[in-house]
C-alpha cells in the first residue's frame, strides 16, 4: 500500500499537480480550504505493534481513532492527550496531521509530546523513518514532532508510534459558580499546587473541573476544593472535546485563541468558553479577524479561525518574515514540487 | 575563511578586550567538553554579555565565513561543544540572569547560561520546580539542555527538556532574530521549537529560554529493591508498568556499578545484590503511601530478595546520591571510562545486557551498567586507560558494537547525550541516506553556509558510504579510528 502512495506522490510531483492527503475527512473544516486530487489514506490501516508494558503503540495512518482507542482501553491504557475526533471516521494519520489535543492537554501534554516516531512519504515519494518506539531518542533532528500539526504539507504520515499511559484509576468532576476573572485566577493558583487536575472548562458563570489520578489523591482534592459534583461528567467532557456542547452551535465564526494561562479576560463581541486552565479561549464571535488577532497578540498569544464559512483572512495567524522564510524553506526541503496539501496551512505554500 | 587576526579585529570592534580570547593560555580551558577524549584549541573564544553582541558576533562570523560553536557549561558527553580550530567558540557563560519568574503562570524566563538546578532553586520559595534533572544539574546550563534535549532520572513521568520548555528565542547565523513557541500553547505553523530542541547548536544560537514550572510534589519516597539476577530485575520493571504504575523515577544499577557508587557516595546500597532497582513515588502523601504499597507488592512478586523504603527525605536523597554520582564513582576505579547512551525497548534488556557481558570478554574490558530502566535508556560505562592507544581503540569498537545492537533491537544510538562528534559514525547505522539528506536540507534552511557547529550531529553521505564500506569489509581490520586526525590527550 505504501508503494501505491509513493507512486502517486512521485507521479504528482512529476506533473506538479497538487494532492490532497485525506483520511476520514473529519477535519476537512480545519485550516485553509483543501485543494488538489484526493489521495485517500484509509486503506493503509491497522495496529502494527502494541506492547502495553513498553507504553508504546505503532499504527498505520488509516487506522480509525476509535479502533485504536478501543485496543488501548482493553489493556486499561489510553492516549493521554485525549484527541478530538470530530467525526466517527477520524484516522490516526489525520489526528497527527492536525496536531490537536483535547481537554487533558494542560496536565498531560500535547499530541506532539507523545509522538515518538513517524514513517513519512515525502514530496519526492521517498519513505523515510524518524524517531522510533523508545521514549528517549535524540539521534537526528526531531522530525516526527515537526510533522505533528503540519496538516500534511510536509509528507504523508504512513505510520506513527505514540507513547501511551495507564488510565487513571479514579476520576471525578466538580462544578463551581464563579465569574470569569476569579475563575482564571483560581485555575492558575490550583495548577501551582500538587492537585490531580486533568481538565477545566468555564462557560457562562460556571467552572467545571475534572480530577484524575490515584483514588486517595482524587478524594483529598475533592475535600480541599469543595464545589458540587458534576452530573453526567463523561458526556460533558466529551461534548467539550468533540464540540457538541451547545456553546459551539450557531453561525458565528469559531475562534481558537491560545494565551498564557494567566492572561486577563479578553473583551470581544460574542460568547466564550475557556479550557486548559485559561490557556485556550474559544470565542463565537463576529468581530473581524483583525480585531480578534490584535486582541490575541496584545494578550501574548495567537488566534486561529477554527470554524468559519469564510476563511479569507487565513486560518492561522500570519508569521513574521523570518519565520515565514524558514517555513518556506522547510516546506521545499520536504516537498520541492510543492504538491502536498498546498495552501492548507498558509496560502503561500 | 578568516584569519585569527581578522576575526579578533572584527570582534573587538564591538566587544571589550576581555571578551575576546585568543592566547593559548586563555583558550586552553575551552579545548574540550565533558567528552575529554576529543580536544581542539579554538582559534578564538568570544564571551558576549548581551543579545546584541551575540547578533553581531554571528554577523561578523557569517561575513568572514568563520565557523561558530556555541557552548554552555561544557558538561556535554558527546563532544557537541568541541571547538572549531578555525573558528569561534561562542561561550554563553555570561548569560546568567533569571529574567522573570511568574509563580501564578508557573513559568520562568531565563538566560541560557543559567544552571539547571538554579531554576528550581529560584522557584522553590513558590513551591515550584523545573522537572528535568540531568545528573550534571548542579553545573549544566539550560542552554545546553535545550541543545541536547537533556533528560534525567525523572523523565518517564515528567518528560525531557522538549516537554518542559515552552519557548526559546535567539538568532540564526545571519543574525536574524527568531522566537519559537511561547507561553501560549500551540504556536502557529510548524513546531520549530521541537526542531530546535535537541538540534545540538546546529540551527540557531539560543539567547533566552522560557520553561514550565511544576508544583513540587508534597511527598516522595523511594523503594530500593535487590535482585539476585539482572534479567529478573529488568522483568520487574515491565511488571511495575504493567500494573498501571508510572513511577516518578525507575533506575537500575548492576553490581559493579553499585559497588563503585557505594564506595564513593556511601549511599547504603545492597552490595550483595546482582542488581538493584530504585523505584520512586511522588504526589500527595496519601497517593505515595498507596503507590509504594502497590510497587512493593509487584516487586516482591517479581522476585525482589530485599526491599528498603526510604524513611525520610534525607534517606531518599542518599539513595539517589549513589545513582547521580555513578559516573564520577566509576571514574575513581578506572583511569578513564567511556559512557554510552543507547536506548532500547525495555523487553530486550536481558538480551542486550548479555550481549554487553559477552563483549566484556571479547575486548577484555570491564563495563558496569547504570540504566534509566523506566524509559529504556542504558548507560554502560566501559572502563579503560586512554594512555594505552590500543585500549582506547578497543573501547571505541566495543561502544560501536553496543550502539549497533541498540539499533538492531529497535532502539537508538543516543537517548539523551546527543550525537556530537562521538556517535557521528553510528548515525550511519541508524539512518539511511534519505533521512540524512533531509537532515542536511533542514540544516541548510537555517544555516545555508554550514557555519554553525559544522561537522557535528549529522554525518555527510560520503562519510557514511565510507563507514559502511569499511564495516562490510572487516570491522576487525578497521585501523583508522574515527576522528584520527584530532589530537587526543
Amino acid at each position: 500500500m505504501i508503494e501505491t502512495f509513493q507512486a502517486r506522490i512521485r507521479e504528482a510531483a512529476a506533473r506538479r499537480s497538487p494532492l490532497r492527503l485525506r483520511g476520514g475527512g473529519s477535519k476537512d473544516f480545519y485550516g485553509n480550504a483543501p485543494r488538489g486530487e484526493t489521495l485517500d489514506t484509509r486503506a493503509h490501516a491497522g495496529i502494527v505493534s502494541y506492547e502495553p508494558t513498553e507504553l508504546v503503540v505503532t499504527a498505520r495512518c488509516g487506522t480509525l481513532l476509535v479502533d485504536l482507542e478501543e485496543s488501548l482501553r482493553d489493556r486499561n491504557q489510553f492516549l493521554p492527550f485525549e484527541p478530538p475526533h470530530f467525526g466517527p471516521g477520524a484516522t490516526l494519520g489525520g489526528c497527527i496531521a492536525a496536531g490537536l489535543s483535547g481537554p487533558r492537554r494542560t496536565s498531560a501534554g500535547a499530541l506532539r509530546d507523545f509522538l515518538l516516531g513517524a514513517k513519512l512519504v515525502d514530496g519526492r515519494g521517498r519513505l523515510l523513518s524518524f524517531g522510533g518506539e523508545v521514549m528517549k531518542n535524540v539521534a537526528g533532528y526531531d522530525v516526527s514532532r515537526l510533522v505533528a500539526g503540519s496538516l500534511g504539507t510536509l509528507g504523508l504520515i504512513a505510520e506513527a508510534s505514540l507513547k501511551v499511559l495507564p488510565r487513571p484509576p479514579a476520576e471525578t468532576s466538580l462544578r463551581f459558580e464563579i465569574a470569569e476573572g476569579r475563575a482564571l485566577v483560581e485555575l492558575n493558583r490550583w495548577a501551582g499546587q500538587p492537585l490531580p487536575l486533568s481538565a477545566s472548562a468555564w462557560h457562562d458563570g460556571a467552572l467545571m473541573l475534572r480530577l484524575s489520578g490515584a483514588e486517595p489523591a482524587v478524594r483529598a482534592a475533592v475535600a480541599k476544593l469543595g464545589g458540587e459534583p458534576l452530573a453526567g461528567a463523561e458526556a460533558f467532557w466529551r461534548s467539550i472535546r468533540e464540540q457538541e456542547h451547545a456553546f459551539f452551535a450557531g453561525g458565528d465564526p469559531l475562534w481558537r485563541i491560545a494565551l498564557p494561562s494567566s492572561a486577563a479576560p479578553l473583551s470581544l463581541a460574542g460568547r466564550q468558553l475557556i479550557e486548559w486552565g485559561g490557556a485556550l479561549r474559544w470565542w463565537k464571535s463576529g468581530a473581524g479577524a483583525q480585531a480578534v488577532r490584535d486582541a490575541a497578540r496584545a494578550a501574548g498569544g495567537h488566534a486561529t479561525l477554527f470554524r468559519a464559512a469564510d476563511k479569507s483572512a487565513g486560518a492561522f495567524m500570519p508569521l513574521d518574515p523570518v519565520l515565514a522564510r524558514l517555513h518556506r524553506e522547510l516546506k521545499a526541503a520536504f516537498d520541492p514540487a510543492g504538491i502536498l496539501n498546498p495552501g492548507r496551512l498558509y496560502a503561500e505554500f | 575563511m578568516g584569519s585569527r587576526l581578522s576575526v579578533v579585529n572584527a570582534l573587538r570592534g564591538f566587544l571589550p578586550a576581555r571578551a575576546v580570547l585568543y592566547e593559548e593560555e586563555d583558550t586552553r580551558p575551552y579545548e574540550c567538553d565533558g567528552l575529554t577524549a576529543y580536544r581542539q584549541l579554538p582559534m578564538v573564544v568570544a564571551l558576549p554579555e548581551t543579545e546584541e553582541q551575540v547578533q553581531k558576533i554571528l554577523q561578523a562570523c557569517r561575513a568572514l565565513g568563520v565557523p561558530v560553536v556555541p557552548r554552555g557549561a561544557g558538561t556535554g558527553l558527546s563532544g557537541g561543544a568541541l571547538p572549531p580550530g578555525d573558528g569561534v567558540l561562542l561561550s554563553m557563560a555570561k548569560f546568567m540572569r533569571i529574567v522573570r519568574l511568574d509563580p501564578l503562570a508557573r513559568v520562568a524566563v531565563v538566560q541560557p547560561g543559567v544552571r539547571n538546578a538554579a531554576i528550581s532553586e529560584a522557584a522553590a520559595p513558590h513551591g515550584l520546580y523545573y522537572a528535568p534533572d540531568p545528573s550534571s544539574q548542579i553545573a549544566c546550563t539550560i542552554g545546553g539542555n535545550v541543545a541536547e534535549n537533556s533528560g534525567g532520572v525523572h523523565c518517564l513521568k515528567y518528560g525531557l527538556t522538549v516537554h518542559n520548555v515552552l519557548g526559546v528565542r535567539g538568532f540564526t547565523i545571519d543574525g536574524e532574530r527568531v522566537a519559537l513557541g511561547g507561553e501560549a500553547p500551540d504556536a502557529p505553523g510548524y513546531d520549530l521549537l521541537a526542531l530546535a530542541i535537541g538540534s545540538e547548536g546546529m540551527l540557531m544560537v539560543v539567547t533566552e529560554v522560557t520553561v514550565k514550572l511544576l508544583p513540587r510534589p508534597q511527598a516522595a519516597r523511594v523503594v530500593m529493591a535487590s535482585f539476585d539476577d539482572v534479567e529478573r530485575a529488568g522483568n520487574a520493571v515491565a511488571d511495575v508498568i504493567a500494573a498501571g504504575i508510572i513511577p516518578a523515577g525507575l533506575e537500575m544499577m548492576d553490581q559493579p556499578a553499585t559497588r563503585a557508587a557505594d564506595e564513593y557516595a556511601g549511599c547504603g546500597y545492597d552490595l550483595a545484590a546482582k542488581a538493584i532497582l530504585l523505584c520512586e513515588s511522588d504526589g500527595t502523601s496519601e497517593e505515595v503511601e498507596d503507590e509504594i504499597a502497590r510497587m512493593k507488592a509487584v516487586l516482591e512478586r517479581a522476585g525482589a530478595t530485599r526491599m528498603t523504603v526510604s524513611a525520610s527525605d534525607a534517606e531518599r536523597l542518599r539513595f539517589w546520591s549513589g545513582r547521580k554520582a555513578a559516573f564520577p564513582a566509576v571514574g575513581r576505579i578506572s583511569p578513564d571510562y567511556y559512557c554510552m547512551d543507547g536506548t532500547i525497548p525495555r523487553k530486550r534488556l536481558g538480551e542486550v545486557l548479555n550481549f554487553i557481558a559477552a563483549l566484556e570478554k571479547k575486548y577484555g574490558l570491564r563495563c558496569p551498567n547504570v540504566f534509566h530502566a523506566g524509559d529504556g535508556n542504558l548507560h554502560p560505562l566501559i572502563l579503560f586507560d586512554a594512555n594505552d592507544a590500543a585500549e582506547l581503540e578497543r573501547t571505541e569498537r566495543f561502544a560501536a558494537e553496543v550502539l549497533e545492537k541498540c539499533v538492531a533491537v529497535g532502539g537508538t544510538i543516543t537517548g539523551e547525550h546527543g550525537v556530537g562528534v562521538e556517535k557521528i559514525d553510528s548515525m550511519c547505522v541508524q539512518f539511511g541516506d534519505g533521512e540524512l539528506e533531509l537532515f542536511h536540507a533542514l540544516k541548510r534552511a537555517f544555516d545555508p553556509h554550514g557555519l554553525l557547529n559544522p561537522g557535528k550531529a549529522v554525518p555527510t553521505l560520503a562519510r557514511c558510504a565510507e563507514h559502511r564500506r569499511r564495516h562490510v569489509h572487516s570491522a576487525e581490520l578497521q585501523t583508522a579510528a574515527p576522528h584520527s586526525g584530532l589530537p587526543r590527550f
